[in-house]
C-alpha cells in the first residue's frame, strides 16, 4: 500500500512516539499551581448552594423561601422544583441560591421551609422478587439452540448467582461550575469532560428557562478537571441554575456540589446481578449460556450489559429485567457496562473451569477464538500475563489446601473495548520566531492528553516535546470531542498529526527555495529542516521559521480525515493474586498483572499510568465500593468519604503493567486506553478469592461479611 | 491500617477544635450567649473561649508571610486559605478529615486544613504547597512526583506532596511499608499510588543527598 502523507512514521523512523515522557502539566499539578474550576475566584464571587430533597420519593406540598431571601448576604434564590412537583431520589434539587459566602449560603438553606407528602420508594434491587412493579422486562436474545446444548449428556454445566453493586464516581473535584456574565456574554469555568460541547448544551437549557442567550456568547473554560470518569459530560441542572443565579445577582457565582450530593446525585454505575448457567464440553469448549440479569441505574432502570462478555458462546439465551429505583440517576462510568459484564461472565466461566478441573488460563486460551477476530491477541496476552505472575508455579486448583487461616489464590479475567478516535480539530501554528502552538477545544482528564498532543506535534515537526505549547480547555478553540469512551487519544492524535503535517509542509514551501531543494524533498528532524538524505543542505528550525518573516503558518487538522491513523477494538488480560484471611474475611491484594494492547502508543509513561490507575480503581470497586442504601429511610448510608471507601496506598499490593507493542499492534494506529484496563479487576479478584477459599463470593464488592458468609456455606475453612 | 493522621489534629495550644467549636456554637445559640472576640484571649487556658459569631480579625503566618483577614469563627483554615486568600493548592474534597487533599503543615506537622478552624491556626506556622516550591523550582518531592507520574487528574496531588514532605521530614529513610502506613491518610481516585510509592522513595534519596551535601 502506498504511504499516505499523514501516516505515522514507521517504527524505525520514530524519534519520540512510544517513548517515556514526563507529563507536560506535571509541574503545574505537583506544585499546586494548576487551577481547577473549584479554584476559580473571580472578584465579587458569590457561592451557590442547593436545597436538596431529603426523601427518596416525595411530593412537594409547600415551599417557602422568603426567610432565606431576607437573610443578609443572600443575593439570589431560584426554585427548581415547585409545589406539586415530585422528587425521585435523595439529593434531587429543589432550590438553588447564591450568597456572599459559603457559610451564609448554608445558613440560608436552613431557612428554606419545604413540606413534603412522602411517597413509597424502592432503593434496593438485589432481591428481584421484592422489586414489584419497579421491575420491567427489558429484552434478551437467543442464539443457536441453548435448550438442546444444555441437554447434551456430554456437557458439564455450572450454575450460579453473581452480581456487582452500584457504585459512585466519587470525583475528587465535585461537579460544579463558576458562571460569570458580562452583558450578554456568559463565561463558565466548568469541571467537565466536554469543553467544546458544553456551550451548546448550556445555551439550549438556558433558553428553555427563558434566559435569552446565544450559543456564540457562551464560553466554557476547563484547564484542569479533578476527575470525571464518565460523569461530567453535561452542564447538569446545577450548571444551568448557577448561570441563572449569576444573572439574577449580577455577580459571578461558584456552585460546587457538597460531597454528600456528589455521592448521592452526581453519578452512579448501574448494578448488575444475574442467575447464570453455562456449559462446556468435557474438553473445555464452551457450548451454551443462559442468563437472567437485572440491575438498576436509578429512576430510569438500566439495560442489559453485554452478556456473555467477550466470548460469543454459540448457543445462548439471555433475558433482562430493568429495575427503577429512587436512587440518583446512573451516568457513564469508565467502560460503561463492561465491568459488570466481566464480573458476571468471567466469574461464571471460571466456576465452570473449576468444575471441569481445568486450569483457567488453558480454558480461556482454548475458547479465545469465540472472541471473534481477537483470539490470537488474547492467547498472547494470557501467556504474557501468566508469565508475569509465574502462574505455572503459583497456581493451584480451587481451594488453597495449605494449613493456616490465610489462603492464597489467583484469578484471571479478559476484557475488550472499542476506543476509536472522536471528531477533533487541531490548529497548529508555527510562528516566525520558531515557537509552535497546538490549539484545540479538548480537555485533559489526567489521562495525559496534553502530553500526547505535544509528542505528536513534536515528532511531526522534528522538535523536542518542550518546544510545543499545547492550548486546550477552551470552547473558543477548534472543536474537539468529549473525552469519554477512550475516544480522545485517537481523535486528538490524528487531528494534531494532520494539522502538524500540513503546517510543516507550508514551512517546507517557505524554506525550499533557499535550500535549493523541492519542498517534497525536505524533512524535519532533530530541530532542523533538511534535504532528504543530504544533511549538508539544512537549516535550523529557528532559521527556517525566520524565513516566514512576519507571516505565521497555520493549518487545522481534522479527525476523521485522510489516511487511517487509528482503529478500534482491543483485548486485555488481567490476573490477580490475593490472600484471604478466613478468620476475618479480609482480602488482601498481593499482586496484579495487567497485559493490555491499544494499538500504537504515543506516550508510554502516561499510557502505563492509565493502566496502573485502572488496576487501583478496580481494586477499589472489587473490595470496597458500594452505594449502601437503606430501604427504610431511602437514604444512602455512606454518603461521605469516610464510609464510601476508596483504596489507600497500602491496599494495592504489587502492580505489574505490560503494554503489547510492536508488529501486530503498532500498525493498528492509535486506540483508546482509558476504559479497557478498568474492566477486569473485579472479575479477576473475585476469581482469585474463589481460587483461594474454594467457594464463590457471589457479589462484588468482596467485603469481609460476604467472604465469611460464603465460607460458612462451604469452602475450605 | 489507614488514615492515621487524625490524632495529629490536636493542636499544641489553644482550646479549639472544629468539633468542640460546633458543640460550643450550638450551646451559645441555644442559651442566647454571645461573647466578644476578646473573650477568647481572656478565657482561661483550661476552658474553650468563645468568640463570634461575627467575623473576627486574625493574622495567619502562611509560607513565611503574615496575612491579616477577618473570619467568622466557624470558618475552617481550608476555607480561609481558598476563599479569602486565594491560596488554592489545598483542595476541598471530603470536608471531614478523611481524604487528605487539603493537607497543610502546621508547626512542622501535617494536618487536614478542613479540620482546623482558621482562628485556631493563628499563632502557628502554616506551610502550604505554594510555600514548598514553584513550577519552575520544584521541591524534590514535587520533582519526584513528576518523574514517576504520581499524578493523573492532579486534584489529590498537592495534598499528597505536602503529606510526603512532612512524612519525609520525620522519616528520612522510609521503607515501603512505612510509606504505605505514613501516607495512608491521603486518598486518590485516579489510582496514582503506584507512582506515589516510587516518588516518595526517590525523594527520600534526593533529600538525603541534599542534606549530606550541605
Amino acid at each position: 500500500m502506498d504511504k499516505c502523507k499523514y501516516d505515522w512514521p514507521a517504527a524505525g523512523e520514530r524519534s519520540l512516539i512510544g517513548k517515556r515522557f514526563k507529563r507536560i502539566d506535571g509541574p503545574a499539578k505537583a506544585s499546586g499551581r494548576a487551577k481547577y474550576t473549584y479554584d476559580m475566584n473571580p472578584p465579587g464571587l458569590l457561592t451557590g448552594k442547593i436545597y436538596r430533597s431529603p426523601y427518596a420519593h416525595a411530593k412537594i406540598t409547600a415551599l417557602d423561601t422568603s426567610e432565606a431571601e431576607k437573610l443578609p448576604g443572600v443575593k439570589s434564590v431560584q426554585v427548581i422544583l415547585g409545589v406539586g412537583k415530585e422528587t425521585n431520589w435523595v439529593g434531587d434539587e429543589i432550590v438553588a441560591l447564591a450568597a456572599e459566602s459559603e457559610d451564609i449560603a448554608e445558613d440560608a438553606l436552613r431557612k428554606i421551609k419545604v413540606e413534603f407528602e412522602v411517597l413509597p420508594h424502592l432503593v434496593l434491587e438485589e432481591n428481584l422478587d421484592q422489586a414489584g412493579d419497579h421491575a420491567k422486562a427489558a429484552g434478551g436474545k437467543t442464539a443457536g439452540d441453548p435448550v438442546k446444548a444444555f441437554a447434551d449428556p456430554d456437557v458439564v454445566v455450572s450454575e450460579g448467582y453473581y452480581g456487582i453493586a452500584a457504585i459512585t464516581h466519587c470525583c475528587l473535584e465535585s461537579h460544579g461550575n463558576v458562571a460569570q456574565w458580562t452583558g450578554e456574554k456568559l463565561l463558565t469555568y466548568s469541571s467537565t469532560q466536554n469543553v467544546s460541547g458544553l456551550p451548546g448544551q448550556i445555551g439550549q437549557s438556558l433558553r428553555e428557562q427563558k434566559v435569552d442567550v446565544a450559543d456564540k456568547n457562551i464560553e466554557t473554560i476547563c484547564n484542569y478537571v479533578g476527575g470525571g470518569f464518565g460523569s461530567k459530560f453535561g452542564p447538569d441542572e446545577w450548571g444551568i441554575h448557577v448561570a441563572q443565579l449569576a444573572k439574577a445577582a449580577g455577580k459571578p457565582v461558584k456552585l460546587m456540589l457538597d460531597r454528600n450530593m456528589e455521592l448521592e446525585a452526581a453519578g452512579a454505575r448501574p448494578s448488575a446481578f444475574a442467575q447464570i448457567k453455562v456449559a462446556a464440553k468435557k474438553d473445555g469448549n464452551l457450548v451454551a449460556w443462559d442468563s437472567h440479569s437485572w440491575g438498576t441505574g436509578g429512576p430510569a432502570g438500566t439495560g442489559m450489559v453485554p452478556l456473555p462478555y467477550v466470548l460469543a458462546i454459540p448457543n445462548s439465551s439471555t433475558q433482562h429485567s430493568s429495575i427503577s429505583t429512587n436512587t440518583g440517576p446512573a451516568r457513564a462510568w469508565r467502560a460503561p457496562d463492561h465491568p459488570q459484564a466481566a464480573a458476571l461472565t468471567m466469574c461464571a466461566l471460571e466456576d465452570l473451569a473449576a468444575k471441569l478441573n481445568m486450569d483457567p488460563i488453558e480454558f480461556f486460551s482454548k475458547n479465545a477464538d469465540l472472541s471473534g477476530g481477537r483470539g490470537k491477541v488474547y492467547r498472547e496476552e494470557l501467556q504474557k500475563a501468566a508469565e508475569l505472575i509465574d502462574w505455572k508455579k503459583n497456581w493451584h486448583p480451587r481451594g488453597d489446601k495449605t494449613s493456616g487461616h490465610i489462603k492464597r489464590g489467583m484469578g484471571v479475567s479478559l476484557h475488550t473495548w472499542g476506543g476509536r478516535g472522536h471528531n477533533s480539530m487541531c490548529m497548529v501554528t508555527i510562528h516566525p520566531d520558531g515557537s509552535v502552538e497546538t490549539t484545540l477545544g479538548s480537555q485533559d482528564l489526567g489521562t495525559g492528553t496534553r502530553t500526547a498532543i505535544a509528542v505528536v506535534a513534536a515528532e511531526t515537526l522534528g522538535l523536542p516535546v518542550e518546544a510545543i505549547t499545547v492550548n486546550i480547555g477552551d470552547s473558543k478553540f477548534p472543536a474537539s470531542g468529549a473525552s469519554g469512551g477512550s475516544t480522545t487519544i485517537g481523535g486528538v492524535s490524528a487531528s494534531t498529526r494532520r494539522g502538524a503535517v500540513d503546517a510543516r509542509d507550508l514551512l517546507f514551501a517557505a524554506v525550499a527555495p533557499s535550500l535549493g531543494v523541492p519542498p517534497d524533498q525536505l524533512v524535519a528532524v532533530d530541530g532542523h529542516i533538511q534535504a532528504k538524505g543530504d544533511a549538508s543542505k539544512k537549516v535550523t528550525w529557528k532559521e527556517a521559521c525566520a524565513k516566514l518573516q512576519t507571516k505565521t503558518v497555520q493549518a487545522t487538522g481534522k479527525n476523521p480525515g485522510q489516511c487511517a491513523l487509528g482503529s478500534s477494538g482491543v483485548g486485555g488480560v488481567q490476573i490477580a493474586d490475593v490472600s484471604v484471611d478466613t478468620e476475618t474475611g479480609l482480602v488482601k491484594i498481593n499482586k496484579m498483572v495487567a497485559v493490555q494492547d491499544c494499538g500504537l502508543i504515543i506516550s508510554m509513561k502516561t499510557a502505563e499510568s492509565q493502566v496502573y490507575g485502572a488496576l487501583i480503581m478496580g481494586i477499589t470497586y472489587a473490595l470496597f465500593e458500594e452505594k449502601i442504601m437503606d430501604q427504610i429511610t431511602g437514604r444512602m448510608l455512606n454518603n461521605n468519604m469516610e464510609f464510601y471507601k476508596l483504596a489507600g496506598i497500602g491496599d494495592i499490593g504489587e502492580l505489574v503493567v505490560h503494554m503489547m507493542t510492536g508488529p501486530g499492534y503498532d500498525e493498528r494506529g492509535t486506540i483508546g486506553l482509558g476504559e479497557p484496563p478498568v474492566v477486569s479487576p473485579g472479575a479477576a479478584i473475585s476469581n482469585a478469592v474463589a481460587n483461594a477459599i474454594g467457594v464463590r463470593v457471589p457479589t462484588i464488592p468482596l467485603t469481609p461479611d460476604k467472604v465469611l458468609a460464603a465460607l460458612a456455606k462451604g469452602g475450605i475453612a | 491500617m489507614r488514615r492515621k493522621k487524625r490524632d495529629s489534629q490536636e493542636l499544641p495550644r489553644g482550646g479549639f477544635s472544629r468539633r468542640d467549636f460546633l458543640k460550643g456554637a450550638s450551646m451559645a445559640v441555644s442559651t442566647g450567649l454571645l461573647a466578644a472576640p476578646e473573650a477568647a484571649a481572656a478565657a482561661p487556658e483550661s476552658s474553650p473561649g468563645v468568640v463570634g459569631p461575627g467575623a473576627v480579625p486574625i493574622t495567619l503566618q502562611i509560607n513565611g508571610k503574615a496575612h491579616s483577614l477577618k473570619v467568622e469563627p466557624r470558618v475552617t483554615l481550608l476555607d480561609a486559605l481558598r476563599n479569602q486568600l486565594d491560596i488554592t493548592g489545598a483542595k476541598k474534597v471530603c470536608d471531614r478529615g478523611v481524604c487528605g487533599a487539603c493537607t497543610v503543615i502546621l508547626d512542622g506537622r501535617p494536618v487536614y486544613a478542613c479540620n482546623v478552624l482558621a482562628i485556631e491556626a493563628e499563632g502557628h506556622r502554616i506551610e502550604t504547597i505554594e510555600g514548598l516550591g514553584t513550577e519552575s523550582h520544584l521541591h524534590p518531592v514535587m520533582a519526584a512526583f513528576v518523574e514517576h507520574d504520581a499524578q493523573q487528574c492532579g486534584f489529590c496531588t498537592p495534598g499528597f506532596v505536602v503529606a510526603c514532605k512532612a512524612f519525609l521530614d520525620k522519616h528520612p529513610n522510609p521503607t515501603r511499608e512505612e510509606v504505605e502506613h505514613g501516607l495512608g491518610g491521603n486518598l486518590c481516585r485516579c489510582g496514582t499510588y503506584a507512582g506515589v510509592r516510587e516518588a516518595v522513595l526517590e525523594a527520600a534519596q534526593t533529600l538525603k543527598g541534599g542534606r549530606a551535601n550541605g
